[in-house]
């Protein structure tokens, strides 16, 4: 922590009340309609690794009653968990199953979306939301998508990812109404895939 | 009652010692949470921490939190109450907004960004930038079937809808035809079966692929779900017995306009009588059009 100290903490939305209601409005857009991209901007300067858009999303999203989890890389800075912990009172978690939000900075790397709470038939709203932060997305290319939200198809592709993404996708969308959800937050763009979207995978 | 209690008159003191929108910032992160998980998990109750407003129960506490919750500084809002602009729960929500928001409002379907509503689907096509917001009071389908919330949750995550089923057959057996006329039970994505809260059956196939985000929000009973935009919304029926909506022999009497939804209206105890669009924008519209009805 003494590091984190030694560095004047990042500072958090200028305008709380109108910032976080319009990345809570992206937000809902963007899961409202799959892998349509939205334009995400903001001012703020957070420390290194977590990126601009990551922090406009968790500063938004979470507080006191939302665990977070960060990924290796967000876990190795002490001054990220410093900055969300001022910013938003969130309990930083170390098992990501118990996690409300995870913040994943280094998607190519993430964790297998079992590890995360997926929710009870019961309750299927007990689970998480991943929000990775990804160095490009695009919508013309990439896996194509249907369900609700989607007119016809749509095809969301973001980078970096791991390589047996497609087939998480397709499991995570089997287990519906149960799985996670995932919010992918480019430099100056957004876009979400809620588990209800279906992946459409090409016969092999 | 205690005097502490008792709220300040919300049109006189517009804009200060609120919070934008009224509601604290903590609590609008939480309903945000529960409409993320709503619109994700599509026709699913999620369960929600409701507040306490300064409006009674019954007269769209769901609705209002929700519309607080998702309402920035450069949204237009419609009030709607069973259709018109103007009656008393759709005028009071406007200026409750307008006073602790102090966003711009409309009556014009066309220009508002966020529609919340009592009970009615505007007769103008709503487009993507729109949202709506239904006030409910029972979001439970079930409920009347099924008074414990403990089996009803059970049956939802089971997808066992037999029940409801067997309500529409016995409205069949007892009347030759599906006699429920509003909150007309729906299935959602084709797995949820959910209630449209009581909106006349007849606004029930403007839910089904629909361009604007449907939200709704039930105060009272704490919860919050939504439709995505092009979602299948199905009414339930049977292959005998299809869903049909209700139809009217005549036009409205001020505008002309068919195959709308209209309401009626007693003109004088000798039973003369009136049929008018229930929904006033669309009436006005066309009025201002130049349609003219048999009483205009």
């Amino acid at each position: 922590m003494a590091q984190a100290h030694a560095q004047p903490l990042a500072r958090g939305f200028a305008d709380p009340v109108h910032e976080g209601q319009a990345v809570f409005r992206a937000v809902m857009e963007a899961l409202s309609r799959p892998g349509r991209l939205r334009p995400l901007v903001t001012a703020l300067a957070p420390p290194a690794p977590l990126t601009p858009e990551l922090a406009a999303l968790a500063l938004a999203l979470t507080d006191a009653d939302t665990p977070v989890w960060l990924d290796a890389p967000l876990g190795a800075n002490p001054a990220v968990a410093a900055f969300l912990r001022f910013h938003t009172g969130a309990p930083i978690v170390d098992e990501p199953g118990r996690a409300a939000f995870a913040l994943i900075a280094d998607p190519a790397r993430c964790p297998a979306f079992t590890a995360f709470a997926q929710g009870s038939l019961a309750y299927p709203d007990a689970s998480a939301t991943l929000i990775l932060a990804v160095a490009t997305l695009s919508d013309g290319t990439g896996l194509a998508f249907e369900g609700p939200g989607i007119r016809g198809t749509a095809r969301l592709d973001a980078a970096p990812l791991p390589a047996d993404w497609p087939s998480r996708l397709v499991r995570n969308h089997a287990g519906f109404p149960q799985g996670i959800d995932l919010l992918f937050a480019a430099p100056g763009q957004l876009a979400a895939l809620p588990r209800s979207a279906r992946p459409l995978i090409p016969e092999a | 009652m205690n005097a502490q209690a008792t709220n300040p008159d919300i049109t006189v003191s517009a804009g200060s010692g609120y919070n934008f929108a009224y509601l604290d910032e903590g609590t609008k992160r939480m309903i945000r949470r529960a409409i993320l998980k709503a619109i994700a998990i599509p026709g699913y109750q999620v369960p929600f921490a409701a507040r306490e407003m300064p409006m009674p129960y019954g007269w769209g506490t769901g609705g209002v939190q929700v519309t607080a919750a998702i309402l920035g500084a450069s949204d237009v809002l419609k009030v709607i109450d069973q259709g018109a602009d103007d009656t008393t729960n759709a005028v009071s929500i406007r200026r409750f907004f307008t006073a602790t928001a102090g966003i711009a409002t409309t009556t014009r379907t066309a220009e508002a960004s966020v529609i919340q509503t009592r009970h009615r689907i505007p007769e103008a096509p709503l487009s993507e930038g729109q949202v709506l917001v239904y006030q409910v009071p029972i979001p439970e389908p079930l409920r009347f079937l099924e008074p414990r919330e403990t089996e009803t949750r059970q049956l939802h995550a089971l997808a066992e809808y037999g029940l409801m089923h067997v309500k529409l057959y016995e409205d069949i057996a007892r009347h030759g035809h599906i006699a429920t006329t509003y909150a007309y039970p729906v299935e959602v994505a084709g797995r949820y079966v959910m209630d449209p809260s009581p909106t006349p059956k007849f606004d029930n196939p403007k839910m089904d692929d629909c361009p604007a985000l449907q939200l709704f929000g039930a105060g009272r009973e704490k919860r919050i779900y939504a439709i995505p935009p092009y979602t299948r919304v199905r009414s339930l029926d049977f292959e005998d017995h299809p869903f049909r909506v209700q139809s009217f022999e005549r036009p409205c009497a001020l505008c002309g306009a068919r195959a709308i939804y209209l309401d009626e209206v007693v003109l004088d105890d000798a039973g003369g009588r009136m049929f008018v669009c229930s929904d006033t924008d669309h009436c006005e519209t066309r009025r201002a059009d130049g349609h003219t009805g048999e009483a205009a």
